[in-house]
């Protein structure tokens, strides 16, 4: 591919830009700011609050499952009416798990990593003075934070907030009379969530447009680092799916509000028959599936693609297999939009396509394998550098390993029957999802700090935060694939109904142990970030030798990025070690040695 | 009170934290070049932990296979359950296989190539045939994976029957289960949310002939060695019905009718003497015991596996597999929906 050809224009058309950025005051700077490295560090912090909410609340109903129907003062301090002397009530569980979902996969694992991390990281390593529409992009914060700002506003409704999983699946999100949840929670949920849509909508577009046109001279595509491939990808698979969820969310808005019958047919419901006719349930877990599963690679593939990043630049090797890496994030983006009815095995569709499905899941299981191994042969005869985001990013290669391989199992239509959401499918979803994207966006976090606040992390409670958080999140979720395989269902308010799950209430009370030390360590993470923000120590401009080319720009952060022009790129990200070179690191903006040979 | 301390007690927490680090940050501003780059004494303390960790983790998967091996479900009670254990514990053996080969590797790696001074990295960009053939290899392996899958799949869900199977409608509503069989007919009368009323739950169209010898229990009884079709409703909500004894399950939808068919091979009197059962129950009835509860002992149960309302947890029904003389002596016993409606 020739190199210079998509972007001979851009670096002159960049310099004009410059000249736009002028002085700032404090509303356009820190609040209504259109600078992408500011809308970044907006995406995170409203990440990072939305995860302290989300992770609180899984330790609340992680309590009440290890400890059933008893009493606990801290459960009546944070749920008052919702828990009369301290226990639980059913509904209020029920919410807490599907607030924790939706808060976790969408506030914190798709806005809080992707928005973060694309806003930060695109136009810095492509060499952009910033987004194709710097207001386009603030107005994608301010669309999410509307959004986050409801999802929360719904905890405090009367009849409390959205209980019927984070799925949602009518009727029973669709009737107030199945279960509290469903009455004005729900609404707010919707609307949140057409909201983040949004949010989500006007950052993609955005982030596909600048990858697109806003290279810097000498990037071609096969020269951008692994990190901009999964944006960019994450970013399209976005723009394809949120659509049809937004369909699907204000069908659903239809049917509650205007009586239409989308999803619901012959309902006897509160002593009566609703006058709904001819609509279909599954029609809307087709919708949401359509999003669903493509949702699962955009909370990851960006988690992989900073991994992909920090693994390279820590082992002081180039990632090995650069086009197999990029090819295996094309081909999981390609048929993670032909793999939804594997979430629908038991709904009763025709056999013939659980047959189809079943094939097209077990196909990704090979892209996946193929970045797993190519993780693990870039450690190969590295010279590990053990900061805290390369150990998080090798807890990512673990989890990833650990969490895809129970997916061929849940993939595969005939074992799906009788693993089909019992806990076998929440120990899988979260290893392979939750954890190794969360891990991905510490790694993000800790590496990219000293260019998001130019200074350092303090890198021993890193190493704290990174050890305990990896042994209590196993701790957490390993054992509960034997729970799964006990034929334990997922979302039970307590297992005491059945006695034959009497025996594994000790399994329950080690998870939830587990789960409150892993939850305390994250204190440490919090204090490490803000004290860092204004204490840590000043950054150096390379603090970790890398060769993007956001380590070109000041550590003093310019709205625009660089102060001259815009540096031009000879080579690819990955130049380290490389034979005949003086240093461990050649950065992409220094040109070919003379009788050099450059492969990208 | 306890919120109380608990909130103290991270206030402390974080107030030590600040305290370490102003310690650390002066004793840092002696000892100059002590910054927050990495140190060869860093990268050596954390590969060993990776190696210790990362091993340490794998070693207690190992422990607990052994400890909670016992959870799992015991043998199947149905006979497309042979098959389906079959396929699972393939897959299980080549998953292990896989997580037992990659863990240690990566542990091992992340160990060996810990940074050292003077150490260069090899560059290292590609291997096409190395590529090649870890795609190959998981390929092969799913694709034995899959073509056994499928097969399995269709058997259980396109079953050929040589005899005609029971019709037994499970029928879902908050929070509770209801069967209701064939008759003499084994054939269901038309039913429909609209027939609702009183003490016709299910709303059996009395008007529909097939439906007079229709049987409707609370307990769903099953005859051991007879194909059972079974057909699902739901009157509200989505509920899923899962008998994971039985290797089965199937949504309920309101609106449609779902299906699942399998042939029970256990009676429940067989699997009590199962060992694992046996084992199952005996522990189970000491926890019991030990809480002043009553003596439990072993049942087929039908669950809900769907969310489904603030009951979801204890929405169940007994399943009794049983001889087919037994079977139909009880189902002689059972009212008609022409003698109770």
């Amino acid at each position: 591919m020739s190199a210079t050809k998509t972007t001979y224009e851009t670096p002159h058309y960049q310099d004009h830009l410059m000249e736009h950025h002028h002085e700032e005051n404090f509303i356009t700077k820190y609040i209504f700011s259109t600078d992408h490295k500011m809308i970044g560090k907006q995406f995170l912090i409203t990440g990072m609050i939305m995860g302290i909410i989300g992770v609180m609340m899984s330790l609340l109903f992680r309590l009440e499952l290890a400890y059933p129907e008893q009493s606990f003062p801290i459960l009546e301090f944070f749920l008052g009416k919702w828990a009369p002397d301290g226990v639980m009530d059913p509904n209020i569980y029920l919410a807490l798990v599907t607030i924790h979902g939706t808060i976790m996969v969408f506030f914190v694992l798709t806005a809080g990593l992707s928005g973060t991390f694309s806003n930060l990281l695109i136009p810095l390593q492509i060499g952009a003075r910033d987004m194709a529409s710097g207001f386009m992009n603030a107005l994608s914060y301010w669309f999410f934070f509307l959004s986050s700002v409801i999802m929360v506003a719904s905890l405090f409704v009367q009849s409390g907030p959205a209980a019927a999983g984070w799925t949602v699946y009518p009727p029973l999100s669709a009737l107030p009379q199945a279960m509290p949840g469903s009455g004005a929670g729900m609404t707010l949920w919707l609307i949140s969530m057409t909201f983040f849509i949004v949010s989500s909508l006007l950052g993609s577009l955005n982030y596909i447009v600048t990858v697109l046109n806003m290279r810097t001279k000498g990037m071609s595509m096969t020269r951008l680092p692994l990190t901009i491939w999964a944006f960019f990808v994450t970013a399209v698979l976005g723009t394809l799916s949120f659509p049809v969820l937004l369909s699907a969310a204000l069908l659903l808005m239809f049917d509650r509000m205007f009586g239409t019958s989308f999803y619901l047919s012959d309902i006897f419901i509160g002593g009566e028959v609703l006058s709904y006719s001819g609509g279909s349930p599954v029609l809307f877990q087709h919708l949401f599936w359509f999003l669903g599963h493509p949702e699962v690679y955009i909370i990851l593939l960006p988690a992989l693609g900073i991994s992909s990043e920090i693994i390279a630049t820590n082992s002081r090797k180039p990632i090995f297999g650069y086009r197999a890496m990029v090819g295996s994030i094309l081909a999981i983006a390609f048929l993670s939009f032909i793999v939804w009815g594997h979430h629908m095995f038991v709904t009763g569709m025709n056999p013939f396509l659980g047959s189809v499905f079943t094939f097209t899941t077990l196909l990704i299981a090979i892209p996946s394998a193929v970045k797993a191994f190519n993780y693990i042969t870039t450690l190969w005869k590295g010279n590990i550098q053990y900061t805290p985001a390369m150990l998080f990013s090798i807890g990512l290669v673990s989890t990833f390993v650990t969490g895809g391989l129970t997916g061929v199992i849940l993939g595969d239509s005939a074992l799906d029957i009788n693993v089909h959401d019992t806990y076998f499918v929440v120990a899988h979803f979260h290893i392979v999802m939750g954890l190794s994207a969360i891990f991905g966006m510490f790694a993000g976090v800790y590496h990219w700090f000293p260019k998001m606040y130019g200074r350092m992390m303090n890198k021993s409670l890193g190493y704290t935060h990174f050890w305990l958080t990896f042994i209590t999140a196993y701790g957490v979720f390993f054992p509960m694939h034997f729970l799964g395989m006990a034929g334990l269902p997922r979302r039970y308010y307590s297992n005491t109904a059945f006695p034959m799950f009497d025996n594994l209430a000790d399994i329950n009370v080690l998870i939830t142990y587990f789960a409150i030390i892993g939850g305390i360590a994250q204190l440490i993470f919090i204090f490490n970030f803000f004290y860092s923000m204004y204490r840590g120590p000043k950054a150096v401009q390379k603090p970790w030798r890398g060769n993007s080319l956001e380590w070109t720009t000041p550590v003093e952060h310019l709205h625009g990025n660089w102060p001259g022009s815009v540096p031009e790129v000879h080579r690819w990200a990955y130049d380290y070690s490389k034979p005949g070179a003086e240093e461990d690191f050649v950065p992409q903006n220094v040109p070919l040695a003379e009788g050099e040979e450059s492969g990208h | 009170m306890t919120t109380v301390s608990i909130i103290v007690l991270v206030i402390l927490a974080i107030l030590t934290i600040a305290q370490v680090m102003r310690i650390s940050e002066t004793s840092s501003a002696i000892q100059k070049g002590k910054d927050n780059t990495v140190s060869e004494k860093d990268n050596d303390t954390q590969g060993t932990l990776m190696l210790l960790v990362g091993f340490g983790f794998i070693i207690s998967v190992v422990v607990m296979y052994f400890a909670w091996g016992k959870h799992l479900l015991p043998e199947p009670a149905s006979e497309h359950g042979k098959e389906f254990d079959g396929l699972m514990n393939l897959s299980m053996l080549i998953i292990n296989i896989v997580f037992f080969v990659v863990q240690p590797i990566l542990f091992y790696f992340a160990y060996k190539y810990r940074g050292k001074k003077g150490q260069k990295a090899v560059y290292y960009e590609h291997n096409n045939k190395l590529e090649l053939f870890w795609t190959m290899v998981p390929a092969l392996a799913l694709a034995v994976l899959i073509i056994w899958g499928l097969n399995v799949w269709s058997t259980v869900m396109m079953p050929v029957n040589e005899e005609e199977p029971i019709v037994v409608e499970v029928y879902a509503q908050q929070f509770n289960w209801t069967a209701r069989y064939g008759g003499a007919d084994n054939k269901l009368g038309h039913a429909t949310v609209y027939e609702i009323e009183g003490a016709n739950i299910l709303g059996v169209d009395t008007e529909d002939a097939a439906s007079a010898d229709d049987i409707v229990t609370k307990e769903l009884h099953l005859p051991v060695g007879k194909p059972v079709l079974f057909q699902f409703r739901s009157q509200d909500v989505i509920h899923s019905a899962y008998f994971p004894h039985f290797r089965a399950q199937m949504n309920c939808v309101p609106g449609a009718i779902t299906n699942f068919q399998f042939t029970p091979s256990l009676t429940t009197a067989e699997i009590r003497q199962n060992k694992q059962v046996k084992n199952h129950v005996e522990e189970v009835n000491a926890i019991r015991a030990a809480k002043g509860e009553d003596v439990w002992d072993f049942n087929y149960v039908l669950l809900c596996n769907k969310i489904c309302g603030a009951a979801h947890y204890n929405m169940q029904m007994d399943i009794i597999v049983e001889t087919e003389d037994e079977y139909n002596a009880w189902l002689k016993e059972q009212k008609t929906v022409a003698e109770t409606l």
